[in-house]
């Protein structure tokens, strides 16, 4: 039985563990439906042009993983931002662990996607706010929405600013042979609130493993998120990642992804405007070997006058590892005074590493800014010759360079803790001990 | 200490140096002079090992070891300093980091320790003075946004903190005003000792006045056209290079 198969049965045993008459279950049929009418992306749509699921596909994925699973917070701790207090949402194969997770409900709801979706108390905003901007088209996103479950469910009310950071962990454990995970996270931030978010998924094992998540980020008026998606996985984990951003009036969003590994990852990041002088910030550093790929797709759809969007992708690939970056601006004919800016600049460290860039810009109003750039390149010679000619050794003046390369969205990190983190994690990818306080 | 004899060198088909002589000895300062184009920044890249440039007959040594098949660092671990015309920008890497990275790496390969902690604060706060240079621009990302006179200044500082035996500065003074070409020029001087040579690379008379040289050389074409003390420097200065040219070319 293929996958495809599988999961359309599996939906019959879905079936029998939720509420079949609410209408949430209206919304995954429908979702599943088109599922099947569509079925996995291949390389014939033109949006997975550069990125074959196929090989993943192959594997007999477990839809519903065993629910016993645990582990020792001293075995993961690493993994969390643990030098600072923060709020925790952690699942394991899929399934909250309360053990080492810290929620709340005290001025802000930071809990599980589960409790949203079958408590009366959250139905009103749930009947707002859930699959209200994921794709209904998109098929990955539907097979997500007609088996969403759980997640993390964050509810930040008017004019409140989260007193520390919220971690959604997702891990998985190795306790089936393959697993898929579909994590579905609600994420609302009030009139004048902010709030900082992490994201990561860590499987903590050799055998595969698929994510195919969606997260809905809901922002209201001038509302301030940040969002920060460390992928740092292994060479056995898959992750589809599909984030929906909703912006009201000046509004800030920014998203930041640091893509340092997995197999395949494949980023769908899209922003939609519903009001004027907002901000969209899309950041990217991915650095990978190997035969690692990472696609990065990105929309911004600009549809009210006033605003502004800034993408600002790095990317360093060496040995076979593949990247794509393609990068959508929309402008619409009622967005005049847009400024929307693109950036994706890239290295290659091997003859044998690839990367596909493509931009695409489709600008229907008159009175815009908007500019895209994509640069291929090695690294500067002469830049190269400066630090040897000082006395640093080729591999560490590499090392440093490519630190420099990736500096501006280093910078652009508003966690201290959290940036010295990604510093480390990319002088490790680096192969060099940077033995100072960078 | 530097020995440069019969050298050539070329980019691609094109021959730059054409057979170079050169002696430089401890606690001397030799000036190389010319026009644009005559081979002066080629020549300070070459001593430096740029590899973009080949080498295609001749040698060049600094205390009787052949540099020739040395990489840059290498060649930076044994005493040879190049201050840059264009200094590079690094962002996101300090002005300290990358001087302490630099230093540790030349002690490293003289098997040295690390420099201690308080120690290099010692001497990072000595140099810097000597140079006029506060500890917040320290802090800043290495010549990312300084001014030309920041990033040659940031330059001199460096070789202040590697104490290098032969350090060749190139075009040091362009881009300087004379508050800044003073403070530099200052700066060399005080390094100056019996025991390194100085080897500066101009195009104007300007900055010979507050660095005097022993030698004056005339780069011309890839050859040194003439040598003398420096008086030449003074007379090229009245005369312009084309004096020089309607010689080479009678």
């Amino acid at each position: 039985m293929d996958l495809k198969e599988k999961l359309l049965s599996s939906f019959i045993a879905l079936e029998e563990r939720v509420d079949v008459h609410s209408e949430l279950h209206d919304v995954r049929t429908l979702a599943l439906k088109n599922f099947e009418d569509k079925g996995f992306p291949t390389k014939k749509d033109e949006a997975w042009k550069y990125t074959s699921l196929n090989a993943i596909l192959k594997n007999d994925f477990t839809v519903f993983p065993k629910q016993d699973n645990t582990i020792e917070f001293n075995q993961v701790r690493k993994y969390f931002l643990h030098e600072i207090d923060t709020y925790k949402v952690v699942f394991i194969d899929g399934v909250f662990n309360s053990f080492l997770s810290s929620t709340t409900h005290d001025g802000i709801d930071v809990c599980l996607m589960s409790s949203a979706l079958n408590k009366p108390k959250y139905k009103m905003v749930i009947d707002t706010y859930f699959n209200e901007i994921a794709s209904k088209e998109e098929s990955l996103t539907s097979l997500n929405t007609a088996f969403a479950i759980e997640g993390a469910y964050i509810n930040i009310p008017k004019s409140k600013v989260a007193d520390k950071p919220i971690e959604i962990m997702y891990f998985s454990t190795g306790n089936e042979a393959a697993l898929l995970v579909q994590p579905r996270n609600l994420i609302i931030v009030g009139e004048n609130s902010h709030v900082q978010i992490i994201e990561r998924h860590q499987s903590l094992t050799e055998n595969p493993v698929l994510t195919n998540s969606v997260s809905e980020i809901f922002a209201q008026k001038r509302a301030i998120v940040d969002y920060y998606k460390i992928q740092n996985d292994n060479l056995q984990a898959n992750l589809i990642d599909n984030t929906f951003v909703s912006q009201k009036q000046e509004s800030h969003v920014s998203v930041n992804t640091f893509c340092f590994g997995g197999n395949l990852t494949r980023n769908n990041l899209n922003f939609y405007h519903l009001g004027e002088r907002i901000v969209s910030t899309l950041n990217g550093i991915t650095i990978i070997g190997e035969k690692q790929h990472v696609d990065h797709y990105t929309l911004v759809q600009h549809s009210q006058p006033n605003c502004e969007s800034h993408q600002d992708y790095k990317g360093i690939f060496s040995d076979k590892s593949t990247g794509v970056f393609n990068g959508k601006i929309y402008v619409e004919r009622e967005a005049q005074k847009t400024n929307a800016f693109q950036k994706s600049n890239n290295i290659l460290l091997s003859d044998k590493a690839t990367i596909n860039a493509k931009p695409q810009l489709e600008i229907f109003a008159d009175d815009v800014k908007c500019s895209h750039g994509c640069t291929i390149g090695q690294l500067d010679e002469t830049a190269m010759f400066y630090m040897q000619s000082r006395g640093i050794p080729k591999k560490e003046a590499k090392a440093l360079l490519m630190y420099a390369f990736s500096n501006a969205v280093i910078e652009s990190i508003k966690i201290p803790e959290l940036k010295q983190r990604i510093t480390k994690i990319i002088a490790t990818k680096l192969g060099v001990k940077m033995g100072f306080d960078l | 200490m530097l020995s440069i004899k019969n050298l050539h060198a070329s980019i691609g088909d094109k021959e730059i140096l054409k057979g170079i002589n050169l002696e430089v000895k401890a606690g001397e300062i030799h000036a190389i002079m010319g026009p644009n184009g005559a081979g002066k920044s080629t020549l300070a890249s070459i001593i430096a090992g740029n590899e973009n440039y080949e080498v295609t007959k001749g040698e060049i040594s600094l205390d009787g070891e052949d540099l020739r098949d040395l990489a840059p660092e290498e060649r930076a671990h044994k005493g040879v300093f190049l201050s840059f015309q264009y200094p590079v920008e690094i962002p996101g890497v300090s002005v300290t980091n990358f001087v302490r990275a630099a230093l540790n790496e030349t002690r490293k390969a003289n098997g040295q320790e690390e420099m201690p902690a308080n120690e290099m604060l010692k001497v990072l706060r000595e140099k810097s003075q000597l140079l006029e240079i506060d500890r917040k621009f320290l802090s800043r990302s290495l010549n990312e946004g300084f001014s030309g006179g920041e990033k040659k200044r940031n330059e001199i500082f460096q070789m202040a903190m590697l104490d290098p035996k032969l350090a060749i500065l190139d075009e040091t003074d362009s881009g300087l005003d004379i508050d800044a070409l003073r403070i530099v020029a200052n700066g060399v001087n005080k390094l100056k000792s019996d025991k390194n040579a100085i080897v500066v690379i101009t195009h104007y008379q300007r900055l010979l006045d507050y660095i005097v040289p022993d030698f004056v050389h005339v780069l011309y074409n890839g050859k040194i056209v003439k040598s003398g003390g420096k008086e030449l420097a003074h007379e090229l200065e009245e005369k312009g290079y084309d004096w020089i040219k309607q010689e080479q070319e009678a």
